[in-house]
């Protein structure tokens, strides 16, 4: 096995043994592969089924498939649709208000505070939403923010916004400093900076970054579980209904979960790669 | 003190006093800074500052100030016990669980075959669902002890059928997050494997080193980092997994399924007892920041030795 490789007939040999091992291996990643995605197959899969056919042991799995469960499920849907899209969306746009003239500054003008700063920023999301969820619970009431979507807005942006902060720190590091030290040469102020130059050479973080943070929003659950009962509830609480008595129709069940996930499922699917940067805050690029 | 630095030429010109309002680095980082003090640290001081009070919503007029009554009844009922444990096993059962199975399918992602490209991309999707549409589908079509897929499973292998849920319900809820999590470490330790060199590996197989060898003195110091920031980031998540108790077994039998945020939640939302909520709720920000400082201070020690080394 030590011996130093040469053109001879054991070399041979170990070339065909590593071709067969490496085919064992492929085979293996695919049925792991298709392991993972089965139960998400099997959701899609019935919602195309009757619900007979969903419910069937054992199970069906060659069937006509119907559109009936689209149909049936889109009334309840389609408000939980617009509530979701309105607080993914807005609680994404207010943590990029708030947070893209932070990382900038970050980024840009780093002082020695700048990486406690950043670390503490970090820190607010280690903190469980249990331990803020009563008072926050308490205060909203007082306020009249329960089950309203600035309520929710307000809550997925505090989640999301270390998220940007650092994300786009880490892209507005990469632009390189000449551009900025040449701007400030033609006297550029500080604003002129953030708007001519940081914004627009980070167009393709802020995309990857504005999609995670949608995604987070979409999926989330305590806060809109807890924050929201019928006005504003999101996909996630029209989903959780279907825990108890509706869970007796697995095929209208399958039809609105497909409709939640498959959005997420596509944008996960683009963003991939920004993925691992935005779930590791940088530090696994 | 002052007068050392004062300028000593006088060419100098003093600046320019500030008309109007001036966009400063440090007016950039407030608006965030102040919008997650508002949103983190005031809501935790205040739920430090509640379960110091036998505080129950049923009865808002009277909260008489307890002290730390509420952290001796937590911490002397054996169930409650039992819900931290429950919290731990189940953070710790699944990060095992997914850091085996990540690695393991990250290392088989890692080479070079048809379809690769589509097999990666494919196998996030999982982590993308929503937990409560995990916890629905795996409850209702999976687990079912009648109709589900798992029980059709077992039973034409010819088993007795399972209520799962019923059964093994610590296992099952394990098994659902670690479906959701394992994508999340296969990413992120992939991510670590595709930025080792190859000519390091090379250069080890040329000097006869083994496969075991191989992946113990180049692979594995090269993929700590990115272990690391696994374990960090999802025990973070996992002591905090809410969204798929809620929507299968409900902390249920009894409390065999219970872990520190549902049954703040139970505490809060169902028996109002706002005092003991806050109490369980701080217990858990420790619990949470400890463990997270410790895997911090791990994850910068090794930064370190890499970087010295």
């Amino acid at each position: 096995m030590t011996t130093i490789p040469s053109n001879s007939m054991p070399v041979k040999r170990d070339k065909n043994r590593i071709k067969v091992r490496n085919t064992v291996l492929t085979v293996i990643t695919y049925l792991i592969a298709i392991a993972f995605l089965f139960p998400l197959v099997w959701m899609f899969l019935a919602a195309f089924k009757t619900e007979a056919e969903a419910f069937a042991s054992p199970p069906v799995f060659a069937f006509t498939p119907i559109l009936e469960n689209f149909k049936a499920a889109l009334p309840s849907y389609f408000p939980a649709l617009k509530n979701s899209l309105i607080a993914a969306i807005g609680s994404t746009l207010l943590a990029f208000v708030l947070g893209l003239p932070a990382a900038f500054a970050l980024a840009v003008y780093p002082t020695t505070r700048a990486q406690g700063t950043l670390t503490w920023m970090l820190s607010t999301k280690m903190m469980p939403a249990v331990g803020v969820i009563v008072p926050l619970f308490l205060l909203f009431r007082n306020l009249h923010l329960l089950d309203t979507l600035p309520g929710l807005i307000l809550m997925y942006t505090t989640m999301n916004l270390p998220l940007v902060v650092w994300m786009m720190h880490s892209y507005m590091t990469e632009i390189p400093f000449a551009i900025y030290e040449a701007a400030k040469v033609d006297g550029a102020s500080v604003a002129q900076e953030f708007f001519g130059i940081a914004l627009p050479l980070s167009t393709p973080g802020m995309a990857a970054t504005a999609l995670l943070a949608v995604i987070f929003a979409w999926n989330e659950v305590f806060f809109a579980v807890n924050l929201t009962s019928s006005d504003a509830a999101p996909l996630s609480v029209f989903i959780s209904s279907f825990k108890t008595s509706m869970g007796l129709f697995w095929a209208q069940m399958s039809a609105a979960a497909a409709l939640t996930v498959l959005p997420v499922l596509i944008f996960g699917w683009v963003a991939q790669r920004q993925l691992v940067r935005g779930l590791s805050f940088g530090a696994v690029k | 003190m002052t007068t050392a630095v004062r300028p000593t030429t006088t060419t100098a010109s003093p600046p320019a006093p500030k008309r109007g309002f001036k966009l400063t680095p440090a007016a950039l980082i407030w608006p965030a800074m102040l919008y997650l003090i508002l949103t983190t640290q005031v809501p935790f001081f205040m739920t430090i500052y509640y379960s110091f009070f036998n505080y129950n919503l049923v009865i808002p007029d009277n909260r008489p100030f307890i002290g730390f009554g509420n952290y001796a009844t937590l911490l002397t009922n054996p169930q409650n016990l039992q819900v931290v444990l429950n919290t731990v096993i189940l953070a710790g059962g699944t990060l095992i669980l997914t850091l085996f199975i990540g690695g393991a399918m990250a290392m088989l992602l890692n080479r070079n075959f048809p379809g690769r490209g589509l097999l990666r991309t494919l196998m996030i999707s999982s982590f993308l669902v929503m937990p409560i549409v995990t916890a629905v589908v795996w409850k209702n079509m999976l687990l079912n002890p009648v109709f589900g897929f798992f029980s059709w499973v077992v039973a034409s292998l010819g088993g007795q059928p399972v209520d799962w849920l019923a059964q093994f319900p610590m296992a099952s809820v394990i098994a659902m997050i670690t479906w959701e999590w394992t994508p999340f470490a296969m990413l992120i330790l992939l991510t670590g494997l595709q930025s080792l060199p190859d000519d390091q590996l090379e250069a080890a197989r040329l000097d006869g080193a083994s496969p075991l060898q191989e992946f113990q003195h180049i692979v594995m110091p090269h993929w700590t980092q990115a272990i690391q920031v696994v374990v960090l980031m999802e025990t973070i998540a996992l002591l905090q997994v809410y969204g798929e108790i809620y929507g299968s077994t409900s902390g249920g039998p009894g409390l065999a399924t219970t872990n520190l945020p549902y049954f703040i939640y139970q505490k809060a939302f169902a028996e109002y007892n706002i005092g003991l909520a806050s109490a369980a709720g701080v217990i858990t920000v420790i619990l949470t920041n400890i463990l997270a400082v410790y895997l911090l201070r791990m994850i910068n020690r090794t930064n370190q030795t890499n970087k010295g080394g």
